[in-house]
């Protein structure tokens, strides 16, 4: 009885104990402005392009070219890969969502390394909203999506942003100047379409996702043999 | 009356399913004339009022019976028990009791002049009888197993994935013996014939001052022409016995005729004599292109040959003009179209 309390309270520690610190897992120090600017983040598409409400997220705009601002990028880059991060320290299941062809097999292959989730192919209709009669019954959604590219192959918004929003799943979004950041619960403003931009993401996400992985393992080795000793 | 009736049905009904726990449908029919033994657990009398359509549709929509895997398990060691119960009856050996012991037995013991074979009483591996169930696809904290369980089409997507498996099944072909495992390694491949080689290349001539030459024929669109290139030459060209910059004073023309030479990089190497008939002017050019580039396969190395198909050379253009049909103008222009 007692051990059975003493370990609810570890448990509870362990949940409550990150929630505690703004910057937990030391995100900050993953990503610096100079390696944004350096993989081509703030890059965005012509004037034609641009999405009524990206307007906020602008710096400016040079020779027709939208340039994203790298500071606010910064703070919601932090804000973002601070969720996923909690949301892989509770053991939440991640779903990356891309339809950009050229990355593919990168954002699969990330995914498959993290131990995580990808879905960069056809979006059939109901994977999330029927989801009892597509997979079975008693199916576990994704907690988290993170969307590396809004947009589908024929530059609509991607279904699964409201379909997640319908569901009540949290998103992560990586938006260009032409896609709509309104339905996303945690907007990046950034350039979509690049090697080295998508690349960096990768990059931030894989690490993000391995480092709350391995501080929950420490905090259950930690809290385990404290409760032990007590 | 009725209604009473109909009404203390439905209560009736509730009651049952609170006591036993299953969604069995009691028609309300049998429930009005049917006298039930009092339930043995006493459950609290909640008149719940629901129609018979509403539980008729919930039946319907929860599909095939779903078997659970202890459910299964069970009915195997059930099976198996059944399986050495049969043996001792008809005096046989319990280990060694195969599968014609067991319908030997069963025809003996239950015999049917039934005429219809599947109507007969059977008793075989529950895996035989009941439908295999897809076994379920993630773990007990619900997380699937596998990375791509969310695309719906899992194992197709991995594909791309098993490099390490394309790149094995490619080195077991390379080694000796391989033809033991090569049917196996066939259904993954698809034979894909190679497509030049049915090109049919004639062997050079050589005419009197030992120059080398060959002949090709070309056809576009009632153009008929004939090349003959020959070797150690300056770039040269004359057709119909005129020089070709006076036969085709268009220069679309003249790139035509210099584009197999420029391909194969021999612009100023060969000379080249042709007679052309037919056609128009774009059409004669055509038709001198095939022709050299089919001459010119004699001089060059096979792969040449494949880029040079690749690139559309070799290939005699189908388009001709297409004919005109009654009630129409021309082939595609309609009549005008009046109102009245």
């Amino acid at each position: 009885m007692a051990v059975g309390l003493l370990k609810k309270v570890g448990s509870d520690k362990i949940l409550t104990e990150p929630l505690k610190h703004p910057d937990f897992f030391h995100l900050s120090e993953l990503f610096s402005l100079k390696d944004l600017f350096d993989a081509r983040v703030h890059l965005g598409h012509k004037i034609g392009c641009r999405h009524r409400l990206m307007e906020q997220y602008l710096f400016g705009c040079r020779l027709e070219q939208d340039i994203l601002d790298l500071d606010q990028t910064m703070e919601h880059l932090q804000q973002a890969l601070n969720f996923t991060a909690h949301v892989a320290y509770r053991r939440g299941i991640i779903l990356f969502v891309s339809r950009n062809r050229q990355f593919t097999h990168l954002i699969e292959s990330m995914a498959r390394d993290c131990g995580e989730y990808a879905h960069c192919r056809y979006w059939q209709g109901g994977l999330l909203t029927n989801a009892n009669v597509q997979y079975g019954k008693g199916v576990r959604l994704p907690d988290l999506i993170v969307f590396l590219s809004t947009l589908n192959n024929v530059f609509q918004q991607h279904v699964a942003v409201r379909d997640a929003a319908k569901m009540n799943i949290p998103t992560v979004g990586i938006v260009d100047s032409n896609c709509n950041p309104s339905l996303l619960t945690y907007p990046v403003p950034g350039n979509d379409d690049s090697g080295p931009a998508v690349e960096l993401y990768c990059k931030l996400f894989r690490m993000t996702i391995n480092r709350a992985k391995d501080k929950r393992r420490q905090m259950e080795i930690l809290y385990g043999l404290k409760s032990q000793n007590d | 009356m009725s209604k009473m009736a109909a009404s203390s049905g439905r209560a009736l009904k509730s009651f049952v399913q609170g006591c036993c726990g299953c969604s069995s449908v009691i028609l309300p029919s049998i429930a009005r004339n049917v006298i039930l033994q009092k339930p043995a657990v006493t459950v609290l009398a909640r008149l719940v009022c629901t129609s018979s359509t509403l539980q008729r549709k919930n039946i319907a929509a929860a599909g095939p019976e779903k078997y659970t895997q202890e459910f299964i398990k069970k009915q195997i060691e059930e099976f198996n028990i059944g399986k050495r119960h049969l043996a001792n009856m008809m005096g046989e050996d319990p280990e060694t009791f195969t599968q014609e012991g067991i319908d030997r037995a069963i025809a003996y013991l239950f015999p049917s002049g039934l005429f219809e074979k599947r109507a007969r009483p059977v008793m075989k591996h529950p895996d035989e009888i009941f439908p295999k169930q897809r076994a379920v696809q993630w773990g007990e904290d619900g997380r699937p197993f596998h990375f791509l369980f969310y695309t719906g089409k899992q194992s197709y997507y991995s594909l791309m994935h098993c490099l390490r498996f394309i790149q094995l099944l490619e080195r077991i072909l390379a080694l000796p013996y391989c033809s033991i495992e090569e049917e196996y390694i066939q259904r993954f491949r698809r034979a894909l014939e190679v497509q030049s080689k049915k090109q049919k290349i004639e062997p050079l001539q050589y005419d009197e001052n030992e120059v080398a030459f060959s002949i090709g024929e070309g056809r576009r669109k009632t153009a008929t022409a004939t090349a003959t290139v020959r070797d150690n030459g300056s770039g040269n060209i004359t057709v119909n016995g005129v020089d070709y910059l006076l036969y085709f004073p268009v220069l679309q023309d003249r790139e035509q005729l210099m584009f197999p030479f420029q391909f194969l990089d021999r612009l100023g190497k060969h000379d080249m004599e042709c007679k052309v008939t037919g056609g128009g002017r774009s059409a004669q050019a055509g038709a001198i292109r095939l022709a050299t580039a089919r001459a010119l396969l004699s001089f060059i190395t096979e792969n040449e040959v494949e880029s040079m198909r690749q690139a559309g050379l070799l290939t005699p253009d189908p388009r001709v003009k297409e004919r005109q049909k009654p009630g129409q103008e021309g082939a595609r222009r309609k009549f005008t179209w009046n109102k009245r």
